[in-house]
């Protein structure tokens, strides 16, 4: 089983957001970066399903030097090798293509990624690679198992779930519960120091969209306290105040 | 300018999401043609998308398309799109929305925005703000190619009546085996319950609930408001709770009109699924809980309290 694993360099969940240079820039001062939660659950399954299965793990990623930590971390998990396009990912559409280039000719058995990234939240690159390469693309998959050339999985629906069977090679944004997140231990560690991270060029005809301006949201006012004793209170500021109930 | 919108239905009905949708293509100008896919949902609902801007309605009636086959919708998007001359795709951000648009994107070369928040600016290029951050920003973003797809976030339109109505017509879609890579073999779907992302009304139950014998007051509660149930992270890691309640960064993101947090201390992962709410509600008994920070309305005291006494007071103003 060969599977590629797809990760983002994102700000960990905790972080504040501020921009910079005209609100044209995330200001990353202060923040730390993470493999993007979603992806970790990707990373995770990939590990098992390699120790049930055998084969190998490579991870990738579209990013500057500065994501080289993050790719790290993912090889002190289970990666065995890991590749990185060296260019600053412009929008998913650009993500997508060199995602798609990369894996063209690896012969991948299983493209994993999460089902969207924690910064941009787009949810899209997955269906864009899939595309791009002409495989079927599932998101977002809850379960997934590996029986023989067939995947069966669930996806989450609105208020439920479906099951599902497709033969490989396919692509899936992952999601919980699909598998535990994964601590690298100190052997992890180690040996990711000395596996090959591979930084290719970028490739393609580039983005469809372009950032103009990034903005926050205005302050949230003042809560109003009920005392607990006057839960009526509540009930008649739901009704005439804020007119949701 | 020519609109295409993609209705998702449900249970034989559109979805609110996608009525959004709708009324968001109309309130952008020109002329809209929405589509629907599979033999489950009522022509009454079709002819109905008349009412919210649609001119025409094109329904490809074929029940291999009664469920989320990714692949084969996003086959005959693209095939209509063409046909109808759309320079504009309208669809709800949404489980499905998000797959199917990315690949419709890529076969039609169009530039693809999700989570659209605002109706776009057309003074100059082709600009929507989007959400980004989980709901802690928002980015400006220009769509440079000819052929447009926005994905539009809950509650982003407003659905206004025009009084219209939509001609339906059957729309031949011409799908073959490979659309149909992925086969679903079932379906389970809570029925009956208002389903959580949909919801206007989110009662949410956190870890300060103990345990999932004492979730009956939050139905209650939610009975009272016709409200979805939620839940935060550890509550459906311990399976209190099942998965699809749980809210958040990591879980489902909603944008009521009001979400009821109770024993749920808002931490930020948290947060992050619930700040598009219109109204927040927190009850805690922690006056330093953070969630505090984010509500609109607050309670300090004990849930076991004031959830029976919340319902109650509900029940007599009624
Ligand atoms: C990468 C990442 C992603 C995550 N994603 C999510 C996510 O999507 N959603 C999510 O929810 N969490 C998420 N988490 C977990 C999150 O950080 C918190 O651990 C979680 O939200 C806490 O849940 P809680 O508030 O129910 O429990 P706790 O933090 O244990 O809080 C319980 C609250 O209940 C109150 N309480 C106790 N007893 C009572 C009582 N009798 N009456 C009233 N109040 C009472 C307490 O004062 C406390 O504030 C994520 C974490 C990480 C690291």
């Amino acid at each position: 089983m060969k599977i590629l694993v797809c990760i983002t360099h994102v700000p960990d969940t905790t972080s504040r957001i501020t921009f910079t240079d005209g609100d044209t820039k995330f200001d990353t001062n202060g923040v730390q970066f993470i493999i993007g939660p979603y992806d970790d659950y990707a990373l995770a399954r990939a590990v098992e399903l390699k120790e049930q299965l055998g084969g190998s793990i490579t991870v990738l990623n579209v990013g500057g030097a500065e994501t080289e930590p993050t790719i790290r971390k993912a090889l002190a998990i289970g990666a065995d090798d890991a590749i990185r396009v060296n260019a600053e990912p412009k929008d998913s559409f650009f993500v997508a293509e060199q995602i798609a280039n990369a894996a063209k000719d690896g012969g991948y058995d299983l493209i994993l990624m999460g089902r969207e990234s924690i910064d941009f939240n787009g949810g899209m690159v997955h269906g864009m690679v899939g595309e791009l390469l002409g495989l079927p693309s599932i998101s977002p998959v809850m379960t997934l198992d590996i029986e023989g050339d067939t995947a069966k999985m669930t996806r989450e629906i609105e208020g439920g779930k479906e099951y599902l069977e497709v033969k490989l090679p396919f692509v899936a944004g992952c999601q919980e519960p699909i598998a535990e997140w994964k601590i690298p231990n100190m052997r992890g560690i180690m040996s990711a120091r000395t596996k090959p991270l591979n930084v290719v060029e970028p490739s393609g005809n580039g983005e469809n969209t372009r950032l103009e301006k990034y903005e926050l949201p205005p302050a949230k006012g003042e809560v109003k306290m009920i005392d607990a004793d006057n839960v009526g209170e509540l009930v008649s500021l739901l009704k005439n105040e804020a007119k949701v109930i | 300018m020519s609109i295409l919108v993609f209705v998702e239905s449900a249970e034989g009905q559109v979805k609110k999401t996608s009525i959004e949708a709708v009324a968001y293509a109309a309130a952008m100008g020109g002329d809209v043609t929405a589509i629907a896919l599979g033999n489950n949902v009522d022509s009454s609902e079709l002819e109905k998308l008349g009412n919210f801007g649609a001119s025409k309605v094109l329904h490809v009636d074929d029940e291999r398309l009664n469920q989320g086959v990714i692949q084969a919708y996003s086959s005959i998007l693209a095939k209509a799109m063409a046909d109808t001359g759309a320079e504009v795709l309208v669809l709800a951000n949404s489980a499905l929305g998000n797959p199917v648009s990315a690949r419709v994107s890529v076969k039609v070369g169009a530039s693809l925005v999700s989570n659209v928040t605002d109706l776009p600016d057309t003074s100059s290029g082709f600009k929507v703000k989007r959400s980004i951050y989980t709901g802690k920003a928002f980015a400006n973003v220009e769509l440079t190619n000819d052929k447009k797809i926005l994905a539009i976030k809950k509650n982003a339109a407003e659905i206004k009546e025009t009084g219209g109505s939509a001609t339906v017509e059957k729309y031949s879609a011409d799908l073959n085996d490979g659309d149909f890579g992925a086969k679903i073999t079932k379906t389970d779907k809570a029925t009956g319950e208002v389903l959580l992302p949909e919801a206007e009304i989110v009662v949410s139950g956190g870890r300060g609930l103990k345990g999932p014998e004492n979730w009956g007051m939050i139905e209650d509660l939610a009975k009272e408001l016709g409200a979805a149930t939620g839940c935060s992270k550890p509550v459906s890691d311990m399976d209190w709770r099942p998965h699809h309640e749980h809210v958040g960064q990591t879980g489902v993101k909603v944008s009521p009109q009001l979400y009821i947090a109770v024993g749920i201390s808002g931490a930020i992962q948290h947060l992050a699924g619930v700040n598009s709410s219109k109204y927040i509600v927190v009850i805690n008994k922690d006056p330093e809980a953070p969630f505090f920070k984010a509500a609109d309305y607050g309670i300090v005291g004990d849930a076991f309290e004031i959830v029976p006494k919340f319902t109650e007071a509900l029940r007599a103003a009624k």
